[in-house]
């Protein structure tokens, strides 16, 4: 547990990240968890975080050590695809009795990682520690280890027990057990100077596949995706990069900090979403690897890309200009980053008329005015019943939002659409805003809305 | 007779089973107006809700003691004060359900002392019921914690009088009973003329209906005076035995006595339910429930042939396979694989040769050769690499719209059922081929060698 705590302290000092550093020196060791509010607290577990960041290995099998409660109540329910193996999907949980927590659970599961190696064969085992094991303590690490030993293969243990704190912090705490464990232990068959990562996309809907035709189409090879659509051994052969991407989440700086530290492999943060933010991210990987040597006509190679496909993904926005024109969007997300998101909405002829700033930066507020005027509403946090009286009050004909807030809009009898980590649709890209556009025109002009908001005749 | 036997894994794989903390929980959404907590990591609270939605396709009530590394070592009970205060102001409900967790459990909170110093600290939660319920992760599952809480709900708010409502009766539903029937059965009881009380009424709250006004707590279900009223009942009907411990506390409480139903799918089932309804009321079985038998009868013969002789794998908490289990193979299937999550007494007596406490790896590995595989919606993957189509059962049901809405107990339940079930019989039909009856190799071989020598 020292040890944990430790790691803990480590990724809450994040020199990758300006928000962190803009932080006293006692505040910054808070980190960016925020004390939660028991009663009144919503969201995921350091664990979840950890699962969601490294499950999207596909080919790796995933143990979760702990009760039913942490597999069984969330196995398979989240929408990272992938191109080829499954194995990431089977539910994997050594799902403890009472004897094991009285006696230890360490024997259990050594054996359950026997077990998977025999039966599934997987590449690597990913473990991952829980709140009962961690408080009993077992000690994953030295499981891991001996298994390692044992059956000659990689057996990662991923040390983000529930209750250490946030999503956020799984996500980062799964990063380090890459580094720790992972990254820089294989080497590729070849190298070329077009090699990157990307890190912090998961692949969701198979969003990677609406950037990936680009990028060959450039040459650019995906070293290591870390993690969507991943394989194990691509990721242990990340550090020969030759630039890496770290898409707009923080989740994961941590990862493309280090790995500039240690392999000399510079990184920007960018973003897929929106028409000028992918064409920024395309230009930035370019100018990253011509700066690490590929030769300079990926530059104008890059431009006449991004030419043609702003075209004409602008064509086909345009053409549902007339239809969603004056149509007043509710924006709700941990914190909008992807300005060029709302900028291509408003260019559509959308307006927002509120978005909430929880997590954003000073900076990213001032960027909402800039965009939105001084009279946007932003919301620090709006309450669900807000939310709810704002929607059935007509200020707004559609809110985008996660999931969790879905049934607030449908419950008011207005269009929704789910732009968090559940969603169904892939939004990344060129063509991924040509989808969000047609989703919300979908959504807007469905003759479902005219209908449910009939009275019925005996209230007349 | 069913020999039971409990897997041996170290490794559970594709796991059938879910925590009884949220079986609890979904207990309590069976209350109006009620606020469930999980006392525990804001995990435990986060996945229970999201397979929820995904299951009811609606706004979950379920909230968090949000408990961290530090109030986990140090105690809870700041954490369960603060979650109730905070719930109390905030939501305003009529009850709050708390159930511990793993975590809490492996502590050793004493949630009894804490809810004790918390009452006489706040004289202002006075008027407001809180149900605890001890439900660690890693013990039984969660069909047990479903009906540990019913329990729990009746030791806290139930009350003994000498007032008997004439016609009144209790009805307590188990987990595996869907909106859809929950809504059947009590049509079936009011048809006699009595009217239930059913505790937790899912049907009121996770029906998906549009209500009137946003609401941070359940949208309907047994309201608390509803269940004080409960000892004025002339009886209490448990369906499913997992509701027996449930409906015993109840008799012990009020004196209410009660009558435990194994299940209500099935043409014999439902006939005992029935003349026990028309005994306790006096009055004969309505004409619309003869007619609806008449029907079942007709739906048996039509389904029939293709239910006979196949051979079903299916994985379920011990009521639903009891139900499912006994009606397919009253219906001439042979139950070839019984996969399950706990213990139950009805275990021993499933009309098949073993039943495995296990998961799905191990319901994969006995469904080969199956015609059918029956469990809920996360066989989807064992269905597709056995290459046998798949109906869904049990929760979650993800993959599939008004999970809540089906229908399967009673005599229109039942009927339904075997439509169901056939239609995916005929769907996935086997066609004759010209290569469908290749001699064997041997006689191949034989004639082969028979014929060389000339």
């Amino acid at each position: 547990m020292a040890a944990l705590n430790i790691k803990v302290q480590q990724v809450f000092d994040e020199p990758g990240c300006e928000k962190n550093q803009a932080k006293g020196e006692k505040e910054r060791k808070k980190g960016c968890t925020k004390q939660l509010t028991p009663g009144a607290a919503a969201g995921g577990c350091a664990f979840d975080g950890a699962k969601i960041a490294l499950q999207p290995i596909t080919d790796a099998a995933h143990i979760v050590h702990g009760p039913i409660a942490c597999e069984g109540n969330s196995w398979d329910n989240r929408g990272s695809k992938s191109s080829g193996p499954l194995i990431y999907r089977t539910g994997f949980t050594t799902d403890i009795s009472e004897t094991d927590v009285i006696y230890g659970g360490e024997k259990r599961l050594y054996k359950a990682i026997r077990e998977v190696i025999e039966k599934y064969s997987p590449p690597a085992v990913f473990v991952y520690q829980t709140c009962v094991t961690g408080l009993i303590g077992d000690e994953i690490e030295a499981v891991c280890k001996a298994a390692r030993a044992k059956f000659g293969r990689p057996v990662i243990p991923v040390n983000a027990p529930g209750f250490v704190g946030s999503k956020n912090l799984g996500n980062k705490l799964a990063g380090e057990a890459l580094l720790d464990y992972v990254i820089g232990t294989e080497e590729p068959e070849v190298m070329t100077p077009y090699d990157i990562n990307i890190i912090g996309e998961y692949n969701l809907a198979g969003e990677m596949w609406q950037i990936k035709p680009l990028l060959d189409h450039l040459g650019i090879r995906v070293l290591a995706c870390i993690s969507g659509d991943a394989r194990y051994h691509h990721v242990a052969r990340a550090h020969r990069a030759r630039a890496t991407m770290m898409v707009c989440s923080k989740a994961m700086i941590n990862v493309a900090r280090k790995m500039e530290e240690r392999y000399g492999i510079p990184f920007f943060e960018g973003s897929f979403y929106g028409i000028s933010d992918t064409s920024d991210a395309l230009r930035q990987i370019a100018t990253l690897l011509v700066r690490r040597g590929a030769p300079e006509d990926l530059l104008s190679r890059t431009e006449i890309l991004i030419r043609r496909e702003e075209a004409r993904a602008w064509e086909r926005l345009h053409a549902h200009s007339r239809r969603l024109s004056g149509k007043r969007v509710l924006l709700i997300t941990g914190g909008v980053k992807s300005w060029s998101v709302v900028s291509a909405l408003q260019e559509v002829g959308l307006e927002i008329v509120g978005t909430s700033v929880k997590k954003s930066t000073e900076e990213d507020k001032q960027r909402v005015k800039e965009l939105m005027g001084d009279d946007a509403h932003m919301f620090d946090d709006l309450p669900p019943r807000e939310m709810y009286k704002m929607l059935s009050e007509s200020r707004a004909d559609i809110m985008l939002s996660g999931g969790r807030s879905q049934f607030v809009a449908l419950k008011a009898r207005m269009p929704w659409l789910d732009i968090n980590q559940e969603r169904h649709h892939a939004y990344a890209g060129y063509e991924g805003m040509v989808t969000l556009v047609q989703e919300m025109d979908k959504a807007l002009h469905n003759p479902v809305w005219a209908q449910v908001r009939k009275e019925p005749p005996w209230h007349a | 007779m069913a020999r039971v036997t409990v897997s041996r894994k170290a490794c559970s794989v594709n796991p059938l089973k879910m925590s009884q903390p949220i079986g609890g929980a979904l207990a309590f959404m069976g209350m109006a107006n009620c606020m469930p907590v999980l006392h525990g990591s804001q995990g435990c609270t986060a996945f229970g809700l999201v397979l929820f939605v995904r299951h009811f396709r609606e706004a979950i009530p379920l909230q968090t003691t949000a408990m961290n590394e530090v109030t986990t070592i140090m105690g809870g009970m700041d954490n369960i004060e603060q979650a109730l205060l905070n719930i109390a102001k905030r939501a305003t409900p009529e009850i709050i359900g708390l159930c511990t967790t793993g975590l809490t459990e492996t502590k050793g909170e004493d949630v009894h002392g804490d809810l004790k110093l918390i009452r006489e600290r706040h004289p202002e939660l006075a008027k407001l019921p809180i149900v605890f319920v001890s439900t660690p992760d890693y013990k039984d599952a969660f069909q047990d914690g479903w009906g540990k809480t019913v329990t729990r709900i009746i030791e806290e708010l139930a009350c003994r009088t000498d007032d008997r409502i004439p016609g009144q009766v209790n009805l307590l539903p188990g987990s595996h009973l869907t909106a859809a029937d929950i809504e059947e059965v009590v049509e079936i009881v009011e048809a006699f003329g009595l009217s239930p009380i059913v505790l937790p009424d899912l049907s009121g709250s996770l029906d998906g209906h549009i209500p009137e006004q946003f609401s941070p707590t359940t949208i309907g279900g047994t309201t608390v005076d509803e269940v004080r009223s409960m000892g004025c009942s002339i009886t209490t009907l448990a369906i499913g035995e997992q509701m027996r411990s449930a409906a015993m506390e109840l008799e012990m409480r009020t004196g209410v006595p009660f009558a435990l139903f194994e299940r209500l799918t099935g043409l014999e089932a439902n006939d005992q339910f029935l003349r026990h309804l028309a005994a306790l009321s006096g009055r004969p079985v309505p004409l619309k429930l003869r007619r609806q038998r008449s029907q079942l009868v007709d739906a048996m013969l039509d389904g029939h042939f293709f239910t006979g002789g196949k051979k079903i794998a299916i994985g379920a908490e011990p009521d639903l396979l009891w139900s499912l289990a006994s009606f397919l193979s009253e219906m001439g299937c042979e139950i070839a694989a019984a996969v399950t999550t706990t213990h139950s007494p009805l275990l021993e007596n499933m009309p098949c040769e073993e039943v495995l406490i296990g998961d799905l790896e191990d319901l994969e590995i006995r469904g080969n050769g199956c015609d059918l595989l029956v469990t809920h919606s996360h066989g989807r993957q064992a269905s597709v690499r056995l290459g046998i189509p798949l109906f869904r059962a049990g929760l979650p049901c993800f993959d599939r719209l008004g999970a809540n809405h089906r229908l399967s107990v009673g005599y229109r339940g039942t009927r339904n059922l075997i439509f169901e079930i056939g239609n995916v019989f005929l769907e996935h039909g086997h066609e004759n081929t010209p290569d469908s009856w290749p001699l064997p190799k041997e006689t191949a071989e034989a004639t082969h060698e028979s014929v060389a020598p000339a």
